[in-house]
């Protein structure tokens, strides 16, 4: 029989509790209805923050919110609970309707504390919560710009909330100022010396920090605001953001006669049960006996647990809560773990404050100095991960010396050291002992043998370069070898073949490598030469080298036939050339089909027909599409402000000219980008290797995106910039990516295993931290001084046209394999049969 | 049934193929032999020349002519172009599934030039 599961509130908590109950409700027992406050689906309120890059609030939607395809899930969108009736057992909501339950969920999240000072309340002033208080500083902050010189934001609360709503104010344009009470920023988080060096970090960054003080009050002052700090200091501001801490949102659960905890929130048992039966709270909202958790991970780990007894009918517990804390706030590494401010009876504190490096380390430990307690890191969070989870464990080394980057081993704590039980990835609770024996039974030999078998290393990533490191300490050899006839990785080669000039495979593997080369070197090398170098790909000895679809030119097909795919810059075509290709297509009797990347394929084309048909395709003004090829296959635009009245820039035109410019470029796999004209993003840039979406100021440049089997949603790397900025970017982008990229790895894997990540990336080809810019845009200016169009040099040269023939001894002769039948008025092939196959 | 020694003969003349300089270095062309039967001939560093049945049998598609020729453990293969399975260019064997083989054909090479016949059944 169904029953109704009611859950009030639509967070980031509501959220995992409904798929966490869908998943496990394979029989569909329950119905599930989600009362939700706000008119959009479940968002990823922790990267509220990154809605400012974009202004995009679709990116930040969590992964299935919508509840689409679900029939078992009805979401009601801007109807909140108002009112519950526990003794009938029915939800009432704004609007008035009436929601009986068998089940009741609390997930009403927290409320922004705006403490009460006189003028709170002013226009100008504002929380930071949702998406549309964001939406209203954005406003505000636009008012103010266009007002007079530089606009500045006050920002009263200098913790965690306050010091993201800091970055969001000045990614605003505006100047930001902190006023915290306690004497430090995040004063929760760190202590003293690692708020002192925070402090001195955020004002390098344009932050004006002050600390120590209360706002007495805020009084307007013409178009602005002034708030008076209880220091005496007068700041002038054109808007106040509040972000002074949250409170539970325990209001309904007040009327209803739930009983609330001391320090407020829904008072619940380990099992996340108020008082009243079938009735649970879970989140920001709930105090779980007695205490509340304001991170999103105790929430999420409530919501498992509920969803577990509602599904199972068995009791389960909400395990208790990790509330270490690793972020990067306005790009200072943050982060701080277990007892972090010595509050245990005894503890000792051992710092190493390096005011020179910037880095602030704190360890708390037993009173005996050898058990860890807790730490602070500021500055380099490097070893948080190794230290979190020695926590309540004896210390392998003296503290000193794991702070000191002198210590044993450089510093820090060997993998070595971690004990069996140590939770290493702790978004999926994945322990050294599950890794090691991973490995060790498993026969896991990678690191992404471990992510498919453990789920280590699959959520935030952070723990990667332990399972690395692991790996390592259990004997695995992780080999970067391209193959067996070259110890060398990619990108190794990449380096020798760019610092020797070496020219040919047969040179680079008599000098660096052993035996003739195979199916994997023979590409790679060959990929490498062709991005350095500017030889055809079909020059002398680079043909055999070639990959399948690029030793013709041309896509190979199941029945070794191929297809051909002419470049449709930006993919916009003239009637002229459409009509071209119509008659071409019709004149060799080949099927054709729209790619997604906004061309035209035209398959079944034998190896002879080929130079035929690019002929064809070059007189009639057509260029080598590199659809064969691992190098950028298309930029694909929307139409973009010249047509579309949504448009605030001209996509098609900028997509034109970055197709233009980086065709033939050989690269470790194949480059597909695109732009869009306006933050709607119909050309779907987010899923390209670089995309680039329009605003109204130039540009944002996203990066690592993929659609395919493992989609992944690109990175913004810039935003706002210009068009030759942008170009200068994905110039060294790009550059960057063919110099150090794996064989066959895409961008968005690349980008994934990056040491450092998306940070590291933004170093290298935004502020040049390794130098090697005008490197990698000298390069790139080489690509494009010698571009020429491949199949124009084939059908000039009788040594490379020889190629391609049916037979040696019979040129003229068709393959008498292939052929052909007719499916909804176009030519397909006839599966073949496999007569030679003998199996033993 | 027994073909008889006079037909295997016949059937198995030897074609001629192209001039060994055709054959590109560590790569192939395909031949065609009577009766629609179709070679794949190649050339490795060495020198040596080998010549398999052009039919990938994984497929049924005549390309392993557009393989790419390599060698592992001294082993001289040729990777089908569809699927990469490798096959050993001296018997046919596929290096990748054991109970997998192509014909191997029989090589004569005469004054530079390469002929190709289709082994005895």
């Amino acid at each position: 029989m169904s029953r109704t599961l009611v859950v009030v509130g639509n967070g980031m908590v509501g959220h995992r509790l409904v798929e966490a109950v869908r998943a496990a409700d394979v029989a569909g027992d329950w119905h599930v209805v989600v009362l939700a406050e706000e008119a959009r689906p479940a968002y990823d309120r922790v990267g509220l923050s990154s809605y400012v890059d974009s202004w995009d609030a679709g990116a930040l939607v969590l992964p299935g919110a919508d509840h689409a395809t679900d029939e078992r899930v009805e979401l009601r969108l801007g109807d909140p609970a108002s009112a519950v009736d526990t003794e009938r057992k029915v939800v009432t909501t704004a609007s008035g309707a009436e929601q009986p339950y068998d089940a009741l969920v609390l997930a009403t999240g927290s409320r922004p504390f705006v403490p009460p000072v006189p003028g709170h309340d002013l226009p100008g002033c504002f929380v930071y919560r949702t998406i549309d208080d964001l939406d209203a500083i954005h406003a505000a902050a636009r008012r103010a710009r266009d007002g007079h010189g530089r606009a500045s934001g006050i920002v009263v609360g200098g913790g965690l909330l306050g010091l993201e709503a800091a970055k969001a104010l000045r990614d605003m344009d505006l100047s930001p100022h902190v006023v915290e009470m306690a004497p430090r920023l995040m004063p929760l988080q760190i202590d003293d010396g690692g708020g002192a060096l925070l402090a001195r970090l955020v004002t390098e960054l344009d932050v004006t920090v002050h600390t120590a003080t209360s706002t007495a009050e805020i009084v307007r002052d013409g178009n602005r605001l002034v708030a008076r700090l209880g220091n005496g200091t007068d700041l002038d501001a054109d808007l106040v953001v509040f972000s002074a801490g949250i409170r539970p949102r325990d209001d309904l659960a007040r009327s209803c006669g739930l009983e609330i905890a001391e320090r407020g929130g829904v008072l619940v048992d380990e099992q996340c049960r108020t008082g009243t039966a079938d009735v649970y709270a879970i989140g920001e909202c709930a105090a779980v006996q007695g205490t509340t958790y304001g991170l999103v991970a105790p929430g999420y780990a409530m919501a498992e647990a509920v969803a577990a007894q509602l599904t199972s009918g068995h009791p389960a517990t909400f395990p208790g809560a990790d509330t270490s804390t690793k972020l990067k706030l306005l790009g200072v590494d943050v982060a701080s773990f277990g007892d972090a401010h010595a509050e245990t009876e005894g503890a000792l504190e051992v710092v190493v404050n390096d005011a020179v490096a910037g880095t602030y380390k704190k360890l708390v430990v037993s009173d005996d100095g050898t058990t860890l307690l807790g730490g602070v890191l500021v500055g380099d969070t490097g070893e948080f991960n190794t230290l979190r989870t020695l926590v309540g464990r004896a210390l392998p080394d003296d503290p000193a010396a794991i702070l000191s980057p002198d210590g044993a081993a450089g510093g820090g704590v060997g993998v070595d050291a971690l004990p069996d039980e140590a939770q290493v990835c702790s978004c999926n609770a994945v322990t050294k002992g599950a890794i090691t024996s991973a490995v060790h039974e498993g026969g896991c030999e990678s690191v992404s043998g471990l992510k498919a078998c453990t789920g280590a290393g699959t959520g935030c990533g952070s723990c990667v370069p332990l399972l690395s490191k692991l790996l390592d300490s259990c004997g695995v050899e992780q080999s970067t070898a391209v193959c067996e006839h070259f110890p060398q990785s990619r990108s190794e080669l990449f380096e020798i073949v760019a610092g020797t000039g070496i020219a040919t495979f047969s040179e680079l593997i008599a000098r660096y490598g052993s035996g003739n080369g195979c199916a994997i070197c023979k590409p790679a090398v060959a990929s490498i030469l062709a991005s350095l170098g500017t030889e055809h790909i079909l020059d002398g000895e680079h043909a055999t080298l070639q990959d399948t679809n690029d030793r013709h030119l041309a896509n190979m097909q199941r029945n070794g036939t191929y297809s051909v795919v002419p470049r449709v810059p930006g993919g916009e075509i003239t009637p002229e050339k459409l009509i071209a290709i119509g008659e071409i297509a019709r004149e060799f009797d080949l099927y054709t089909k729209i790619t997604g990347g906004q061309r035209i394929d035209m398959f079944g084309a034998t190896v002879d027909e080929l130079p035929r048909i690019w002929r064809r395709l070059v007189d009639a003004g057509f260029e080598s599409g590199h659809a064969y090829g691992k190098a950028l296959r298309t930029v694909k635009s929307c139409v973009g402000w010249t047509w579309c009245r949504y448009g605030v820039q001209d996509s098609v035109g900028m997509a034109v000219e970055l197709e233009l410019r980086y065709r033939g470029l050989r690269s470790p796999h194949k480059l597909k980008a695109a732009v869009s004209g306006c933050a709607r993003e119909c050309a779907e840039a987010q899923s390209k290797d670089f995309g680039v979406i329009a605003t109204e100021r130039g540009w944002n440049l996203y990066v690592g995106g993929n659609g395919g089997a493992l989609p992944r949603h690109a990175d913004l790397l810039a935003s706002d910039v210009d068009s030759e900025t942008l170009v200068r970017l994905i110039d060294r982008f790009v550059m960057f990516y063919i110099r150090t990229a794996d064989r066959l790895q895409r961008t968005a894997r690349w980008l994934e295993e990056m040491d450092g990540g998306l940070e590291h990336l933004r170093s290298v080809i935004v502020d040049d931290s390794l130098g090697i810019c005008a490197e990698l845009e000298a390069a790139m200016h080489e690509h494009v001084a010698n571009y020429v169009d491949e199949w124009n040099a084939v059908l000039s040269d009788p040594d490379k046209l020889a190629r391609f023939t049916s037979f040696v001894n019979a040129p003229e002769a068709p393959d008498p394999t292939i052929s052909f039948r007719t499916e909804r008025a176009q030519k397909v092939p006839v599966l073949l049969g496999t007569p030679e196959v003998s199996r033993s | 049934m027994n073909a008889g020694t006079v037909q295997a003969n016949d059937r198995s003349s030897w074609t001629r193929v192209c001039s060994v300089d055709a054959v590109p270095q560590a790569g192939g062309v395909a031949a065609l032999l009577p009766g629609g039967v179709q070679a794949a001939v190649f050339r490795v560093p060495s020198g040596a020349v080998y010549a398999l049945s052009n039919i990938d049998p994984f497929s049924g598609a005549a390309v392993l002519a557009r393989g790419i020729v390599g060698d592992t453990n001294g082993v001289p293969f040729v990777a089908s172009p569809l699927h990469k399975e490798r096959f050993d260019l001296r018997t046919g064997e596929c290096l990748d599934d054991a109970s997998v083989r192509v014909s191997s054909f029989d090589v004569l090479l005469d004054d530079g030039v390469v002929f190709v016949r289709e082994p005895w059944p």
